[in-house]
């Protein structure tokens, strides 16, 4: 963001007294970003450390002070009932990666048909969507379990995946995006030269929305990532679990069995690394589309 | 006479799950469909449970029995599996085949609809393999048998042998003693308990209540009884209310990152626990290894020795079942067959229920309590005392009301308050039996 605003206020002339006016101003929002980091990343550096600890040391020794034992905790995770942690890695890909990819599709596509095409009910339909935007998930997740009993699918892959693809924010968001990039001329003139409808919105329609997508693909990922509902009433299997159901029933073992703390720290620490990678790579395109909007507002 | 009353009571719950789940019985209520049962060609069953480790001891079962094929899924403790369990009942499909189920959460299920009646696949064949208290809270005193027990969790007291010594102090036998170790050791160090009183595990206070004598639930006639706010469970409250007013027992929950803490530094020197303390103590404070004593629960009177339980639990046929004579033949070999028990001692680390079959295989210490040859002989002594109880239809109403009731209680250190709250929890108790439905005297 620095590097396009510099040049546009070199270009309007600044003085002197403006420069250090901005510098002070800055020094004191520095601190408030740097206090609100050190918020944020504090817990993150306790996971660090915490997962370096074995059984005994976590609740013995200084909470900050890191120890060695890293590794081995990975290994335990490892172990835990045959390698069922890396399972449920898998198997969040899965739900959230996969998930959120089909789901983007599938809004992008709605989204397109809200924003470029009329038909009857229109509104209707769009209204109605505005609704569910309104609605959370977890109060779904009751609903749609009972949807899912009558057609024999609890306990299945499709109990989590199915229910997640249609995302009515993303539709919404969609049809913004289309709205916004999209120019009608140009699906018109893609009409008139006899592409089909298919074509033109995989072709010409999808790339121009694509930094788009991208934020709608990371919301769904983020959304399907933080149900923790849905996974946790459809699945009895604990192979089908998402890391979030897994890791907590590693904590919740019930009275007569130890909470394995150890397991639970690392797993989680191992988890958010994806995250991080995932957002890291597509900030890029997020950047990109904060601008877009920027430039044309 | 007793079981006729019994049976009409039970006749009633029925009827009011019957009112309850009318609704979605249309859905996919085949109910036991036991004529599907005898099928011939492999099954596979499903079977949901949380024991540690229970798929090794099924993976026996299954490479010996090809035609009974029993996958298992691994739950989150008890509770979170029995909210699953009842939403698939209701929903008319997605329940499994078999449920581990604990004792307490029998009568919500009967009274769902949930458990298959067993006595008609031959359950009653390995009755004289339990206690008879045992069998009794899977039949509930009626003619059907809902589940077959598979271990128990007689209660016992684990204690810091070493700080006991270092400050010239024996294990105490009745409850009188137990307080003045608590004040001694308080006394000599300010940082030290020897228990905590948890607010947040209403099955720990339930086995206490029930030593003292305690029976929360009554069935008369076809009315269910509250009996919560009596002597015995008022002596208990009034006991620990007075201990934490003192100050000389922790208020503190168990089964947090603190209660760890104190376990590994020592600050919590003893533990009013059940049979299945050593996997728990293994697990969270590893280094303290032979450094504990298990004894049998401190006595209100000691010339008559009695016991309460915390945990345990049986294994049921959902009534969505399709092959609940495959699934009693699974059980039985499971809770009765001396290898099978020998594996669940071993690996899955439980107390079984069928005590002879155990007998034979718990003669070795659990590793933790490698200092105590003796271990099992306290718990078989102990689990010969454990006084009767019953539960009702709404156990889980009465805990809820005990963690929020308690929790306030513990977090005030007023005696008084203890004893408001086992008020509380009576009345919030009978509230919600009436409201669903169920006659109440």
């Amino acid at each position: 963001m620095t590097s396009m605003a510099t040049p546009l206020r070199t270009a309007g002339g600044i003085r002197r007294g403006d420069r250090s006016k901005r510098e002070r101003v800055s020094v004191a929002s520095t601190t408030i970003l740097l206090l609100g980091a050190l918020y944020c990343l504090f817990p993150v550096f306790w996971v660090l450390t915490a997962s370096t600890k074995d059984g005994s040391e976590l609740f013995s020794t200084f909470t900050l002070a890191p120890s060695t034992h890293l590794w081995d905790n990975i290994v335990q995770l490892t172990q835990y009932r045959d390698g069922l942690f890396w399972r449920w890695m898998l198997n969040t890909a899965l739900y959230a990666g996969l998930g959120a990819l089909v789901s983007t599709y599938v809004s992008a596509l709605s989204g397109y048909v809200l924003a470029k095409f009329t038909f009857p009910g229109k509104s209707t339909v769009f209204k109605v969507l505005l609704m569910g935007v309104l609605v959370p998930g977890v109060i779904l997740a009751i609903p749609q379990y009972f949807l899912m009993a009558q057609v024999g699918l609890t306990n299945t892959y499709w109990a989590v995946f199915l229910p997640q693809i249609i995302s009515p924010y993303g539709i919404y968001l969609a049809r913004i995006y289309t709205a916004a990039s999209v120019p009608t001329d140009v699906i018109e003139a893609a009409r008139t030269e006899g592409a089909g409808e298919m074509h033109i919105f995989s072709r010409i329609a999808m790339p121009m929305m694509l930094p788009g997508l991208v934020t709608i693909f990371l919301f769904q990922f983020v959304a399907v990532w933080n149900n923790f509902m849905l996974p946790y009433i459809m699945l009895g299997d604990d192979n089908l679990f998402p890391i979030t159901v897994g890791l907590n029933g590693l904590l919740n073992q019930g009275a007569t069995a130890p909470a394995l703390y150890t397991l639970v720290i690392t797993g989680a620490l191992l988890s958010v690394i994806p995250l991080i990678v995932l957002f890291l790579l597509l900030q890029r395109f997020w950047r990109v589309d904060l601008a877009a909007g920027a430039v044309k507002a | 006479m007793r079981t006729s009353l019994r049976m009409r009571a039970l006749a009633s719950v029925a009827a009011a799950a019957l009112l309850l789940s009318g609704c979605s019985a249309g859905a996919g209520g085949d109910g036991g469909g036991d004529n599907g049962g005898d099928s011939s060609g492999p099954v596979d069953l499903n079977y949901w449970a949380w024991a540690p480790n229970l798929d090794k001891v099924v993976d026996i079962w299954n490479t010996k029995n090809p035609d009974i094929h029993v996958t298992v899924n691994k739950q989150d403790g008890g509770d979170p599996a029995i909210t699953k369990l009842l939403t698939a009942i209701k929903a008319g499909s997605g329940a499994p085949d078999m449920i581990q189920a604990e004792y307490q959460k029998i009568p919500t299920l009967v009274a769902s609809d949930a458990l298959a009646d067993l006595s008609a696949v031959g359950a009653n064949d390995i009755k004289d393999k339990f206690p008879d208290a045992v069998w009794n809270s899977v039949t509930l005193g009626g003619d059907a048998v809902y589940s077959i027990p598979q271990d128990t969790g007689p209660m016992m007291a684990y204690y810091r042998e070493d700080i006991l010594k270092a400050n010239n102090l024996t294990v105490p036998t009745t409850w009188d003693e137990y307080a003045e170790t608590a004040r001694a050791l308080h006394k000599a160090d300010p940082k030290v308990y020897l228990g905590t009183f948890s607010a947040n595990d209403a099955g720990w206070f339930t086995g206490l209540s029930q030593q003292a004598g305690a029976s929360w639930w009554s069935i008369d006639g076809d009315a269910w009884g509250v009996d919560i706010d009596a002597e015995a469970t008022n002596k208990v409250a009034d006991y620990w209310g007075g201990l934490v007013e003192e100050g000389v027992i922790d208020n503190k929950p168990m089964y947090t990152p603190a209660w760890n803490k104190g376990l590994n530094d020592g600050t919590q020197a003893g533990w009013v626990s059940s049979v299945w303390a050593p996997g728990v103590l293994s697990g969270n404070a590893a280094d303290t290894a032979g450094k504990w004593i298990a004894a049998p629960l401190p006595q209100w009177d000691a010339s008559n020795p009695s016991d309460g339980n915390w945990g345990g639990s049986s294994t049921g046929v959902t009534t969505q079942s399709k092959h609940p004579k495959q699934a009693m033949e699974f059980i039985t070999w499971l809770n009765t067959d001396p290898e099978a028990i020998q594996a669940l001692i071993d690996t899955s680390g439980i107390y079984p229920a069928a005590t002879e079959a155990a007998a034979g295989a718990l003669t070795e210490p659990p590793a933790f309590f490698s200092n105590q040859p003796d271990f099992y002989d306290v718990a078989a002594k102990v689990a010969q005392t454990v006084a009767p109880f019953t539960y009702g239809p709404n156990v889980n109403v009465a805990y809820s009301a005990y963690n929020d009731e308690f929790a306030k209680a513990a977090q005030a250190k007023k005696k008084s308050a203890f004893l408001d709250a086992v008020g509380a929890m009576q009345e919030i108790t009978t509230a919600d039996l009436k409201k669903s439905g169920f006659t109440v005297k």
